[in-house]
């Protein structure tokens, strides 16, 4: 996939692509859903660092996302995995002084790379965030918001109706989409945040900790929909709650903050990276199962 | 203990004395407090008496004074020295709303483009950035008739070398009350939260976008209240009008380019005021009662504006 590709393509064309490259270099039966070892990759990240005015929030991250995924990063506060998921879309360019240090690849291509524009990655990588952030503005163009700066504007009534049924919301707002997203609830809100986001057609969806604002059967609806949702998306989320990430997630990242001899200086580090059941039945590290099982954090 | 009392069991006697003592906190409080806390309702109340005090004065005696020149006619004849009963405001009512346009053209894109800068894209964190900041809000305490010598110098004559044309008169309001409107749309701009700006970056828009269609939107309320007083600090303005050649006798309806003269609200109103006949008192005061009136129309259009319109997030 070249830059011009990715500048005008939407994600479906992105996956496409890849998929295309993907099918040509490994075997099809490697490539299948659930295969271990060589799947295809989303994001690959070799020692990757994220610095705030050249001190570290995490550092020594490699690990690679695969495709239609559910890939969740669990771990105490502070341990940088917010940090962590807002340098995959470049959100922390959004911050004066950041700087990510090592590789990040996205299928492939340098994300960090001198020729790729941030408000191009972000078409492609969308985010939900913590607190559910409606536009003030009605339901309907909430949803269109995205295709509308996009220049998608053909057919926008379908491509709303679309987004707000893969987000389980259009039941509840088909009458109503011309009020103010305000007057929704929590849960009804994030599921909004969800619709606007697919929307603009992404290949991955980033989720920051997008229930912890949410009632338990909020949550519950919020967590059945990234089950559905991976069917066409990547989906990597930080949580704090680990039935969460047990329930929801593929494969499960446990960080941790480390901090140096003298104790100045904090910051994330990965300790454990595998398949979701065995991070929480039979982790290889202590650290890791003293987390899970509650006795620390 | 003892006496008459002594065959009740004490635990009912606790119990009376327990009662006795909770009735004694109870009841009022000892009369020091209650005279202190008086005293200081009282002094409270009377500091907003003074504030009030004089606006109420001022209605009153305006009122009073002004009451038989009410007529239409105060509102659609021009000044006259030869016939004060039928004189009235025309020509400085429409100088006045031409200097208030022309104020509102200038200020509100700059203004607006001012604000947008100083809190999207300026670097908080260069000393540069604050300073121009510092200056902004000593700018909007600068008094009035600095702005007037200041157009003198450079609107008047000087660079722009205008002349004494109404078009000067409301560029020198328009610095004025420059700062007012910076001030106000960015603290508009700066209550809409970052999660709308994080919310839209996210999807893909670019910056310029984020700005037009989130940020511009949502703080257009608080823009518009802050021109709006803005605007009615203009409207009353004197002292610099007074040096840019709001002349203080025009009979002609004024024009924003012709060199002829123009005239605003309250020059005409200090002019009436300084004749010593008893009519022209009274035709300076029914234009007080005019000013007043459109002054606070105007504010309290503001104050709606923002209670109505106003973001809760």
């Amino acid at each position: 996939m070249t830059q011009d590709e990715s500048r005008a393509g939407s994600g479906r064309e992105v996956r496409e692509a890849a998929a295309t490259r993907a099918s040509i270099a490994v075997r099809p039966d490697e490539f299948q859903h659930g295969a271990s070892g060589k799947r295809e990759k989303v994001f690959e990240m070799k020692g990757v660092e994220v610095l705030y005015s050249g001190v570290s929030a995490v550092k020594g991250i490699s690990m690679d996302v695969h495709r239609n995924d559910v890939t969740a990063l669990i771990g105490p506060s502070g341990c940088g995995k917010s940090t962590l998921l807002r340098c995959l879309n470049r959100m922390n360019d959004l911050i004066p002084d950041a700087d990510v240090q090592g590789e990040l690849l996205y299928h492939g291509e340098d994300l960090y790379g001198p020729n790729v524009d941030p408000v191009q990655v972000r078409k492609l990588i969308g985010m939900v965030f913590q607190k559910p952030n409606p536009f003030p503005k009605s339901i309907y163009d909430n949803v269109a918001f995205g295709p509308r700066i996009l220049g998608r504007k053909d057919d926008l009534d379908a491509t709303v109706e679309r987004a707000l049924r893969g987000a389980a919301l259009w039941d509840e707002v088909k009458d109503r989409l011309d009020s103010n997203a305000f007057g929704l609830s929590g849960g009804q809100q994030q599921r909004l945040c969800i619709a606007r986001c697919i929307a603009v057609e992404p290949d991955t969806i980033l989720m920051d900790e997008p229930c912890s604002a949410l009632d338990p059967i909020s949550t519950g609806k919020i967590e059945d929909l990234m089950i559905e949702l991976k069917e066409e998306f990547s989906i990597v989320i930080v949580t704090h709650n680990m039935q969460q990430a047990a329930r929801v997630s593929d494969r499960t990242a446990f960080l941790m903050v480390e901090l140096d001899a003298d104790e100045q200086n904090r910051w994330g580090r990965l300790v454990e990276y595998d398949e979701t059941e065995k991070i929480f039945t039979n982790p290889s590290d202590k650290r890791t199962e003293d987390y899970v099982s509650g006795k620390v954090g | 203990m003892g006496g008459p009392q002594a065959s009740v069991p004490r635990n009912r006697l606790a119990i009376a004395g327990a009662r006795a003592t909770t009735q004694a906190m109870l009841r009022e409080q000892p009369r020091g407090d209650v005279i202190r806390n008086t005293v200081f309702a009282g002094l409270l109340l009377l500091a907003v008496v003074i504030a009030l005090a004089g606006l109420i004065a001022l209605l009153i005696q305006a009122f009073a004074k002004g009451y038989p020149a009410l007529s239409l006619d105060l509102i659609t004849n021009p000044p006259s020295t030869a016939f004060p009963d039928k004189a009235g405001f025309r020509p400085a009512i429409i100088g006045s709303l031409e200097l208030i346009a022309g104020v509102i053209l200038f200020v509100l894109p700059v203004g607006i483009g001012a604000a947008l800068y100083l809190e999207e894209y300026a670097d908080k964190s260069r000393w540069w950035n604050r300073v121009i900041e510092l200056n902004i809000q000593n700018l909007a305490a600068v008094p009035s008739i600095i702005y007037g010598i200041l157009g003198l110098a450079f609107i008047v004559r000087g660079p722009l070398d205008l002349g004494f044309i109404l078009a000067a008169g409301s560029l020198t309001l328009a610095l004025l009350v420059l700062p007012m409107v910076i001030i106000a749309a960015r603290e508009a701009i700066r209550a809409v939260p970052d999660s709308i700006r994080q919310g839209s970056l996210a999807l893909g828009a670019t910056k310029w976008q984020t700005i037009r269609t989130q940020v511009l939107p949502a703080s257009v309320p608080g823009i518009a209240t802050g021109v709006i007083l803005a605007v009615s600090r203009a409207l009353g303005e004197t002292a610099p009008l007074l040096l840019v050649g709001a002349t203080v006798f025009v009979t002609f309806d004024p024009t924003p380019f012709s060199p002829d003269g123009y005239s605003a609200m309250p020059v005409q109103i200090f002019n009436y005021a300084l004749r010593p006949q008893e009519e022209f008192q009274t035709l300076a005061a029914a234009g007080i009662i005019l000013m007043l009136v459109v002054l606070l129309a105007m504010n309290s259009f503001a104050i709606w504006l923002r209670n109505r319109y106003e973001q809760r997030w």
